[in-house]
């Protein structure tokens, strides 16, 4: 089981107030990912469900039962962090024995716990080893193998794959999802990498500045962003969020069209622009395009085979029902 | 950035060095060189070259055992070392990763006491030996000197332990290890480089301790510093049993140093150059 539950959670630091009374519910088994930018206290959010910073407010309720002064060890949840955070100075194996050692676990069952992990995360043949003879990603998977061996009733990862290049961190990626679809352990997972919150949540929740600005799943939130900071966060290339007269056009204070929303024409269409930078990945286009009077530039995204260059004047056209409408106050006009 | 050195500057320098270096340990080879001479030659004058006599090492030794005094040193400088460990490692721990507003003035306070000059309290400190029988003994001593370096092995193990990442700490914490289990088995293991250097650097501060050790001893619990220091006074000057006296008291330290000066550089200046 893992119901973890946040009732008006709040964290001062000083005159500070980093999280501003917050509600959540997490449901046992789900993949929920915080994301927002660095600093909107994502990272402080899973450290006070861990347990490894105090609440200034508010409780929090594992399985039901209230766990807001309860040691990090007491509240039977794992944690993968950033660094790893391995044990320098042991092998992988007892690194990966550690938090059976001290539930003071018998031998026969360690190894028995020890061997099975090793074998599903493909570290059997590195299990004599220091965590300084392994590569980034070796190390990530003992930082897990460590975290699963105790059948925690659920798994926090803090940034876990923001030490690792481009490649092993896609590989990562799946290895995670697919270790999250074997356990079926809730799994609640920090991200600034909206790639990896996308791809790997079941419901993400969006922070900003401490506050939740939206809780959904990744195409909820993509469709349907609530407000302005969501529709411009969720989204690469970001959403083109437009002020002013377009916006006024629509009765709305801003507008925001999503780059595959936006047809690209030399004939006609409703904004003109010339098209600046272009990025060619083949199976897309990605034309950043000027002079629009709209803003600074407008992206757009079209077929890979389009054959439009620097200078060349373009008319854009946004699909009239993907338009998006914020008011004033930047929340999404139904 | 390498810069051209040309043969002659790389030369007249190492003369340099190796000048200031004779310079320096002179005055420790000098008291070797007066060991092995007869006290009527060590009192003739400048004279570099000794008859290698072992006379005055036979008078010291049957004038006054040094099998005693060389086990009390050994005693005193490895049980207050230990001791000092056994206080310092928590409470390093504490400053280092659950620091308060004050834990900067803490630290600062603590090394304002080595500041002070010992002779100021010797009067409290010879009232409070004297009423609680610790007089002449190795555990009243042993204590004392314990307390005398504390301030720096907190500091230095405080330096070592900020170099530990918190999240492993914290890692160990999430594995179910409580205070004393995340100290013994992971803190501790960690900065064993940090703690040896703070080991080896107490043991030499405590072993060469002379004010308090000549102060608070006479015979039974008299280390080596007070067993060189019985050869000064009461006969009046014998140059030669005293730098025979000074040679045995120093040996050990300095072959102990000289074994693990890499360790001790390496803790010194760990943290410094990353």
């Amino acid at each position: 089981m893992g119901r973890i539950t946040l009732e008006g959670v709040t964290k001062r630091f000083g005159d500070v107030e980093v999280i501003p009374p917050l509600n959540l519910d997490i449901e046992d088994g789900e993949f929920v990912v915080f994301v927002g930018p660095s600093g909107c206290g994502k990272s402080t959010l899973l450290r006070l469900i861990a347990g490894l910073e105090d609440v200034s407010a508010g409780r929090i309720l594992i399985d039901g039962t209230d766990a807001t002064e309860a040691s990090p060890a007491k509240r039977g949840l794992a944690m993968v962090f950033q660094s790893y955070a391995l044990y320098p100075h042991m092998s992988v194996r007892k690194n990966i024995a550690f938090p059976l050692k001290m539930a003071g676990m018998d031998k026969a069952e360690q190894d028995r716990r020890i061997a099975a992990a090793a074998n599903a995360l493909n570290l059997t043949d590195y299990l004599d080893r220091r965590p300084g003879q392994l590569s980034g990603g070796q190390r990530q998977r003992v930082a897990i193998g460590r975290a699963i061996v105790r059948e925690p009733s659920a798994f926090l990862f803090d940034e876990p794959l923001s030490n690792l290049d481009a490649a092993l961190r896609v590989g990562m990626r799946l290895e995670i999802s697919e270790l999250h679809t074997r356990l079926r352990t809730t799994m609640i997972y920090v991200t600034h990498d909206q790639v990896e919150a996308m791809t790997l949540a079941d419901k993400i929740v969006v922070l900003h500045a401490g506050r939740i600005e939206q809780v959904g799943s990744p195409l909820d939130l993509y469709m349907r962003p609530r407000n302005v900071f969501v529709a411009g966060f969720i989204g690469s290339p970001k959403m083109n969020l437009f002020t002013g007269e377009a916006a006024a056009e629509y009765g709305a204070r801003t507008i925001g069209v999503r780059p595959e929303h936006i047809a690209i024409s030399t004939e006609g269409g409703t904004w003109k622009g010339r098209v600046g930078v272009s990025e060619h990945l083949g199976s897309d286009s990605f034309f950043y395009v000027e002079d629009t009077g709209l803003a600074e530039t407008v992206t757009v995204r079209a077929d890979g085979e389009i054959g439009l260059h620097h200078g060349d004047e373009v008319w854009l056209t946004p699909s009239e029902d993907k338009v998006h409408k914020f008011d004033d106050g930047g929340d999404l006009i139904e | 950035m390498a810069r051209a050195v040309t043969r002659n500057t790389r030369i007249g320098w190492t003369i340099v060095a190796w000048a200031v270096a004779l310079v320096i340990f002179f005055p420790i080879l000098y008291t070797i060189i007066t060991s092995f001479k007869s006290e009527q030659e060590a009192i003739a004058g400048f004279d570099l070259i000794p008859s290698l006599t072992l006379e005055s090492y036979q008078t010291v030794q049957t004038q006054n055992n040094y099998f005693r005094p060389f086990m009390n040193s050994v005693i005193l400088a490895v049980g207050s070392t230990l001791l000092a460990l056994i206080v310092a490692i928590p409470a390093a721990w504490a400053m280092a990763f659950s620091p308060t507003r004050h834990t900067k003035n803490i630290l600062m306070w603590m090394l304002s006491t080595k500041m002070m000059p010992a002779v100021a309290v010797l009067v409290p400190i010879y009232l409070i030996f004297l009423r609680f029988g610790l007089m002449d003994t190795r555990i009243g001593l042993t204590v004392l000197l314990m307390l005398i370096n504390l301030p720096i092995v907190v500091w230095m193990l405080y330096t070592y332990f900020r170099e530990i990442p918190g999240e492993i700490l914290e890692a160990a914490r999430m594995d179910g290890a409580s205070l004393r289990d995340e100290i013994l088995y992971i803190l501790t293991p960690m900065a064993v480089p940090g703690i040896a250097s703070t080991m080896l650097l107490n043991v030499i501060l405590a072993w060469n301790e002379a004010f308090w050790t000549i102060q608070l001893t006479t015979t039974s619990a008299a280390p080596l510093s007070a067993f060189i220091a019985s050869f000064s006074s009461p006969q009046g000057l014998f140059w030669a049993k005293l730098s025979a006296a000074s040679t045995m008291a120093i040996a050990p330290i300095l072959i102990l140093g000289w074994f693990s000066q890499k360790q001790l550089v390496r803790g010194l200046t760990f943290g410094a150059v990353k």
